[in-house]
């Protein structure tokens, strides 16, 4: 093929400039896409959340915990002295300092009470959770009612799960979650048969109870709790008793700045 | 060729000790393991069915209840409605009718050389030994 200078020049021109209008093409539409994703919030289909009133919640009772780690065979390692064994502690449901589970709502001069309140955490089943974005193998999920589910047989271990939750809702299981008689979970507790339990190297975390929402149940915690702190139902259902109590209550989330939507919410 | 009496007898030595495998096992076959079923009546499928495709049908089981939470189960040869349950006490489950797992599962994936890990997580039934 015979071509001089003077044509590859003008060819190339033409080239650059549909490549740029393609380009600038892709930004307008991209532009479009992002302003529509930040509209109001969406209330269509099911959301399962949970408001959990601090008030209520008496200091140094832990029945939702015990009750919540009892049914769903969640292990208590403990160290050869019996006392707990950190670095491999797994947890559902727990209570956190008010200035550790609302780090940036605590300030100066805050008030005695909420000072020296231990809050109910667990897993906030997120409207946007950033464990569900980062898990590679699809092991934790979000159902179509709003529950932040993990299914146990595909996790890998990788853990990157745990590192994106902002709010260490997630454990993993450094030891075999079972005693070596295969009875009991570590910790000396009997095994649950309603339950499975974990193996070594799974991450683990709240379910919202999924397999007694699954019988019309509520969420154990929320059923065993003696003062009624904790209340479930679907956020989105504008009857729901959910509803009425944050309607008449001012509440807070836990780190709602970073836009994952937390699905638990607190009264102070 | 040289010394190709010790050669030869050599390579009949070395081929009958790489293939004593395969004729050492001549008559000592082990007995295709037949599972034992201990109570009556019918399973979720045929016999046959479940013989062929119980670790596909345990695997959908275990995506559509953890995932879609759709956890009843339309027999498609009787008709009839199970829960989706691998082992749950006291409930209608797999492992309610197989509780002997040793005689029930074990026996033929030992046979068959596959070891599924149902059992780190789920429990197994309490058998009566």
């Amino acid at each position: 093929m015979d071509e001089n200078r003077r044509d590859f020049l003008k060819k190339a021109g033409v080239g650059s400039l549909v490549g740029l209008g393609v380009v600038s093409a892709i930004g307008v539409i991209a532009e479009k896409e992002g302003k529509a994703s930040t509209v109001s919030e969406d209330t269509s289909g099911t959301r399962l959340g949970m408001v959990v009133d601090t008030r209520k919640c008496p200091e140094g009772c832990t029945i939702c915990s015990e009750v919540c780690h009892s049914i769903h065979n969640v292990p208590d390692f403990r160290q050869a002295d019996r006392s707990p064994d950190l670095k491999h502690e797994i947890k559902w449901i727990w209570k956190e300092p008010y200035h550790n589970a609302f780090p940036s709502k605590s300030g100066a001069f805050m008030s005695e009470s909420l000072l020296s309140r231990k809050v109910a955490v667990l897993c906030n089943h997120c409207k946007s959770p950033s464990c569900v974005r980062v898990c590679p193998t699809q092991a934790t999920f979000k159902r179509s009612d709003g529950i932040v589910l993990m299914d146990f047989h595909r996790c890998i271990g990788c853990r990157f799960c745990m590192a994106a939750c902002p709010y260490g809702s997630r454990s993993f299981n450094w030891q075999d979650p079972r005693e070596e008689s295969g009875k009991q979970v570590k910790g000396g507790k009997d095994i649950n048969p309603e339950f499975p339990t974990r193996e070594r190297g799974v991450v683990e975390k709240c379910n919202f109870c999924a397999e007694r929402l699954a019988k019309n149940l509520k969420p154990a915690c929320v059923e065993k709790c003696p003062e009624g702190a904790l209340t479930f139902g679907d956020l989105n259902n504008p009857n729901s008793e959910i509803r009425s109590i944050l309607k008449s209550n001012n509440t807070i989330q836990r780190k709602p700045e970073l836009g994952t939507g937390p699905s638990v919410f607190y009264i102070v | 060729m040289y010394d190709a009496g010790k050669i030869i007898a050599g390579l009949v030595i070395f081929v009958g000790i790489v293939t004593y495998p395969i004729w050492g096992s001549i008559g000592s076959s082990v007995n295709v393991p037949v599972p034992v079923v201990k109570t009556s009546g019918t399973c979720v499928e045929s016999a046959e069915y479940m013989r062929a495709n119980h670790m596909q049908m345990l695997n959908e089981w275990r995506d559509e209840v953890v995932r879609d939470n759709n956890r009843v189960y339309v027999s498609q040869q009787y008709g009839k409605e199970f829960e989706k349950s691998l082992s749950s006490a006291g409930k209608a489950s797999c492992m309610s009718c197989h509780s002997n797992k040793a005689e029930f599962c074990d026996s033929c994936h030992n046979y068959t050389a596959v070891t599924p890990y149902c059992w780190e997580c789920h429990l197994e039934p309490k058998e009566e030994i």
